[in-house]
């Protein structure tokens, strides 16, 4: 059946089977390079569609994790990357945040939480359409086990936990993003309501602080 | 032996998880939905196919001694290019299975038939038998998904019939994964020794 095995052989054999390997899955690597990178960009872009009303212009800042989405020149809004560890890992959402610091939308990225459990942050339209529209400075940002104003997902309360966390991170970015882009305009421009902006910005700043 | 009944003896004879019992690890780990459980069965499926005829052609040529190593090389390579273009082309279907498709190289049902079947028999012979056996893998991993979807989550394919999230968690997880395994068991060697 098999080739009497001598060391000549053995390392024929073993030299060949690697080195063909190697160069079909080289092959393989180069044609779905492009394709992955591109499906990679399509679920990101399709995720930032999701989380931001409609807009034009998008510019990232990777220090920040934060893409500015701007509509003709007009600020839109964020959307910000942010990580918590949920239960069964990193969980990774994108968190759409409206220049007045009320959450648009969200979309989960990447996740590792039990299926049928956790997972259910994908899934679940009551967990998932309360954080249209969540005003942090109007309800408290937490889950209601922990006194606050978000209905966790049935028997996944860390999960639930992980994802609040994540979006009070993402706004936490925020405020230190529109403050930044706030006293930025307010020097070059130096006008009245460039200070206003600045002003209602600290506001939310220290709303997303006291939810801590 | 025909190649009928090759394919035949996969689905039945030799299952792979009701009577051979090789594969426990995704079988019970992927299964928490039909859906789940019909893609890792066909992405085995697919490693299955193309490693046995792979191994069948260049089995008379392999020295003994390397035989193992040469065979887990060219397993997992199908293993990685699956992996390629699963992230290329079904993105969706990747996340959901990611982690569990590079332990298709360690799956023993790919080696196993690599061993008792492929390195002695035609490339044709070992192309039914890894369709059979996938196959036979495919429909024990379907069944097992949808019993656990139906008890767990209350759906089936995605279908939700009772109308909202109330089914008996412990099938989503891994003590529904041992209970429904064992019990799907009995059934089917039940019916098959009937026959």
């Amino acid at each position: 059946m098999a080739a009497k095995s001598n060391l000549v052989n053995m390392v024929a054999v073993l030299g060949l089977t690697c080195l063909l390997c190697s160069a079909v899955l080289g092959g393989a690597y180069a044609l779905t390079k492009d394709p992955i990178d591109q499906a990679a960009a399509e679920k990101t872009n399709r995720a930032i569609a999701e989380v931001l009303p409609h807009f034009t212009d998008l510019s990232f800042d990777a220090d920040k994790n934060c893409y500015t989405a701007t509509d003709g020149g007009n600020l839109v809004g964020y959307a910000i990357q942010s990580e918590a560890v949920g239960f069964g890992g990193a969980l990774v959402l994108l968190v759409g945040v409206t220049p007045d610091g009320v959450v648009y939308n969200t979309s989960v990225l990447s996740h590792a939480e039990t299926p049928g459990l956790g997972a259910k942050c994908t899934t679940d339209q009551k967990f998932m359409s309360q954080w249209k529209g969540f005003n942090p400075t109007v309800k408290k940002l937490s889950v209601k086990n922990d006194g606050g104003d978000v209905d966790a997902i049935t028997a996944s309360t860390i999960t639930s936990r992980a994802y609040t966390l994540a979006v009070e991170n993402a706004l936490n970015t925020f405020a230190k993003v529109s403050e930044e882009a706030s006293s930025g305009a307010f020097a070059r421009a130096g006008s009245q309501s460039d200070a206003e902006e600045e002003a209602s910005s600290e506001t939310i700043n220290e709303g997303g602080l006291n939810n801590e | 032996m025909s190649k009928w009944k090759m394919i035949t003896d996969g689905l039945v004879k030799n299952n792979p998880t009701f009577v051979l019992l090789l594969g426990m690890c995704p079988t019970l780990a992927t299964t928490t939905s039909a859906v789940n459980g019909l893609s890792m069965g066909l992405a085995t499926l697919f490693v299955l196919v193309l490693s046995n005829m792979a191994i069948s052609a260049i089995a008379p040529a392999v020295p003994d001694k390397v035989h193992i190593p040469v065979y887990i090389v060219v397993i997992a390579t199908f293993v990685t290019l699956l992996q390629l273009l699963m992230q290329a082309y079904t993105p969706a279907m990747y996340e959901t299975l990611g982690l569990f498709i590079p332990l298709i190289v360690v799956n023993c049902i790919v080696l196993g038939r690599a061993e008792a079947f492929a390195n002695k028999h035609t490339v044709l012979e070992s192309a039914c038998d890894g369709v059979g056996v996938g196959l036979g893998f495919t429909c024990s991993l379907t069944v097992l998904g949808l019993v656990r979807e139906i008890l767990g989550s209350g759906s089936a394919f995605g279908w939700n019939f009772i109308g909202g999230n109330d089914g008996m968690l412990a099938f989503v997880m891994a003590p529904g994964a041992f209970l429904c395994l064992g019990y799907l068991m009995v059934l089917f060697n039940k019916l098959v020794k009937k026959n």
